[in-house]
């Protein structure tokens, strides 16, 4: 078991209040696996990924506790996750393509990089040469400044550069939304590379993209309103949704071979509710089609299947 | 109804303008009344520029822009507003289109002022909710609240009514869903769908295949600058002639096909040459499918 989170909550303080961008998520992570998040704008999904590397100061830690490999890491202490960052959880940030600093050659960043972690970059040169090279740039690159280089490269560098110490859990952040369709397979397909040649222990892919995350995760976890709604296998999430939101999700993709004609896809009325004060019990429930009494009541967390488990009272049916 | 003819468009880039980036070549299409175009095709592969010169935001370098026949470069202020009565675009950015500080119904008044100032008020305001209800919009609900009140999808479908205030015969859609989220994008695209039943032309850019095949019936796959594949939407699709719409169709994820069962490396394609010279012309492989001549 590489990550154990549980009961994690995460607030935003705001002048009106606390937003509660996590509310109690509990999930676990195999060696190996790839793990796709995926849900709305808002959802919370980003917040989930950045606390478990404690990204953004702004964030409350209120609760919960994560587990990486066998020690607990300290979430809700800045200055004490240094330690951990990069070496043992590393990020592949939303906006990799300007994580480069632009006043630097990309060779020179990374050696500042690693004197700071106290790492020699001569020694290490070696390996990263090898992995800019499987992902299909030469060496040439290191003398290159951010701007010389297209969108997808950049991406590619910072990806190399962000498993290049072999954390055990890395957080990939949408790291394709920017991209072109070809591109955004290439670094997808890089991912799981990563994964198989052991640069990573296991992975958290965040995105909007069902489709896309479908195509690389082991399972995936749909996130609605900070907190986990549905967790299964990839190949059931897709083909045997249990949660009706994650079903309402899945109906309103457009898919290669679908006509506006022959039928029309679906949208979710409604949107999603405020996290500065949310509503108790279900909180899909006001555009839940399936939405009854009991919904007003905190939803209880079903495993339907091995592996599979929802948080919906209508999971059994 | 709205004819691109032979249309190229170079920028001036580089210090003082020094250099010449060629942004579209020789592009050559047409939009019938009640038809959703797409144009697809990677970033700088000059889709953007295409609607852009559509919207006379930016000028013809070479090559003209026909409205049922007659050239739509305006000469002056007045011939440009009676242009834009016919063509409206939509864009990206659904939260950087509105100013944050005003209510997002000014985008309304805006139009009342420059085309409708003699409308009375109850006259106007019936014209209004008619727009809103056609978008699928409640307006007691958006009317009188600001941008960031409303959801992404609500603030594109304003957009979209606000051009549907004047006659428009076109409508530039310019990745206009990109931002929007997988609930609430749909709305926005099954609304073209209501547009093109109306007998409106739709000019939809987009990288997303997805979407291109579901809405539109002619697509049209830009590559460096050039129309590489064009064509009705299912022959494109389910036979594509050229690699880079191939390779492009390949790449896209799907639900019910992975990557991993059927494992391609992509083809080789041409790189990108001098821009300046004619692109390879299109030939007609079947009735309605147009291929440009590869290696």
């Amino acid at each position: 078991m590489t990550l154990e989170v549980e009961d994690l909550q995460v607030h935003y303080r705001t002048m009106k209040g606390d937003v509660r961008a996590l509310d109690g998520v509990s999930f676990s992570l195999a060696d190996g696996e790839i793990v796709g998040l995926a849900g709305e704008s808002g959802c919370g999904k980003t917040t989930l990924g950045k606390s478990l590397i404690r990204l953004d100061g702004r964030m409350q830690h209120v609760g919960g506790k994560a587990v990486l490999d066998g020690a607990e890491l300290p979430i809700g202490d800045d200055r004490a996750m240094n330690t951990h960052r990069w070496k043992e959880v590393s990020i592949i940030p939303q906006y990799s393509m300007s994580a480069l600093n632009p006043t630097r050659k990309i060779g020179k960043m990374i050696a500042e990089l690693l004197r700071s972690r106290g790492k020699s970059y001569r020694e290490i040169k070696g390996e990263l040469v090898h992995r800019l090279e499987l992902v299909g740039l030469s060496e040439k690159v290191l003398d290159n400044y951010p701007i010389e280089l297209s969108g997808g490269m950049k991406q590619r560098v910072v990806m190399v550069l962000s498993t290049l110490l072999d954390p055990s859990l890395l957080i990939a952040d949408e790291v394709t939304s920017a991209l072109d369709v070809t591109n955004q397979k290439a670094v997808a397909e890089t991912l799981v590379r990563f994964r198989d040649m052991g640069f990573v222990k296991s992975m958290i892919v965040v995105t909007h993209d069902l489709s896309l995350v479908y195509q690389i995760a082991d399972t995936i976890m749909i996130m609605y309103a900070g907190r986990i709604v549905e967790k299964a296998p990839a190949e059931t999430i897709i083909k045997a949704p249990k949660h009706p939101y994650t079903k309402a999700l899945i109906g309103a993709l457009p898919e290669v071979g679908l006509e506006h004609g022959d039928e029309r896809l679906q949208s979710i009325p409604g949107k999603p509710p405020q996290l500065l004060n949310p509503p108790t019990g279900c909180r899909f429930r006001d555009r839940c089609p399936l939405a009854s009494d009991e919904c007003a009541e905190e939803p209880p967390v079903v495993a339907v299947d091995a592996g599979h488990e929802v948080s919906c009272w209508k999971a059994e049916d | 109804m709205l004819e691109l003819k032979q249309v190229w468009k170079s920028y001036r880039v580089g210090a003082l303008g020094s250099k010449r980036l060629v942004a579209v070549r020789d592009v050559s299409i047409d939009i019938a009344p009640g038809e959703v175009l797409s144009v697809v095709g990677e970033s700088g592969s000059g889709k953007t520029t295409v609607g852009k010169m559509v919207l006379q935001l930016t000028s013809v370098t070479r090559g003209s822009i026909l409205l049922d026949g007659v050239d739509v470069t305006a000469k002056g202020h007045y011939e440009r507003k009676v242009y834009y009565r016919k063509v409206q675009g939509v864009f990206q950015d659904p939260f950087s289109s509105y100013n944050p500080i005003f209510k997002a119904d000014r985008v309304f008044d805006t139009v009342r002022e420059s085309y409708f100032p003699q409308l009375k008020r109850a006259e106007w305001t019936a014209k209004v909710d008619d727009v809103l209800q056609s978008v699928r919009l409640d307006p007691g609900s958006v009317l009188g609240k600001y941008p960031h009140q409303l959801s992404g999808g609500q603030l594109q479908r304003m957009l979209i009514a606000r051009a549907l205030l004047l006659d428009i015969q076109v409508l530039v859609a310019d990745e206009i869903i990109s931002m929007l989220d997988a609930s609430t994008r749909i709305d926005v695209l099954n609304l073209l769908g209501e547009l093109r039943e109306r007998g409106l032309g739709v000019l939809f850019i987009t990288h997303d295949l997805s979407l291109a095949n579901y809405i539109s019936e002619r697509v049209v796959i830009m590559r460096h600058g050039a129309v590489v594949e064009m064509g009705a939407t299912g022959k494109v699709f389910t036979d594509p002639q050229h690699p880079y719409s191939r390779n492009l169709i390949a790449s896209v994820p799907q639900l019910h096909r992975k990557w991993s069962d059927d494992p391609q490396t992509p083809e080789e394609l041409e790189p990108d040459g001098d821009r300046e010279v004619d692109p390879s012309p299109l030939t007609e492989v079947s009735e309605n499918h147009w291929v440009a001549a590869h290696p």
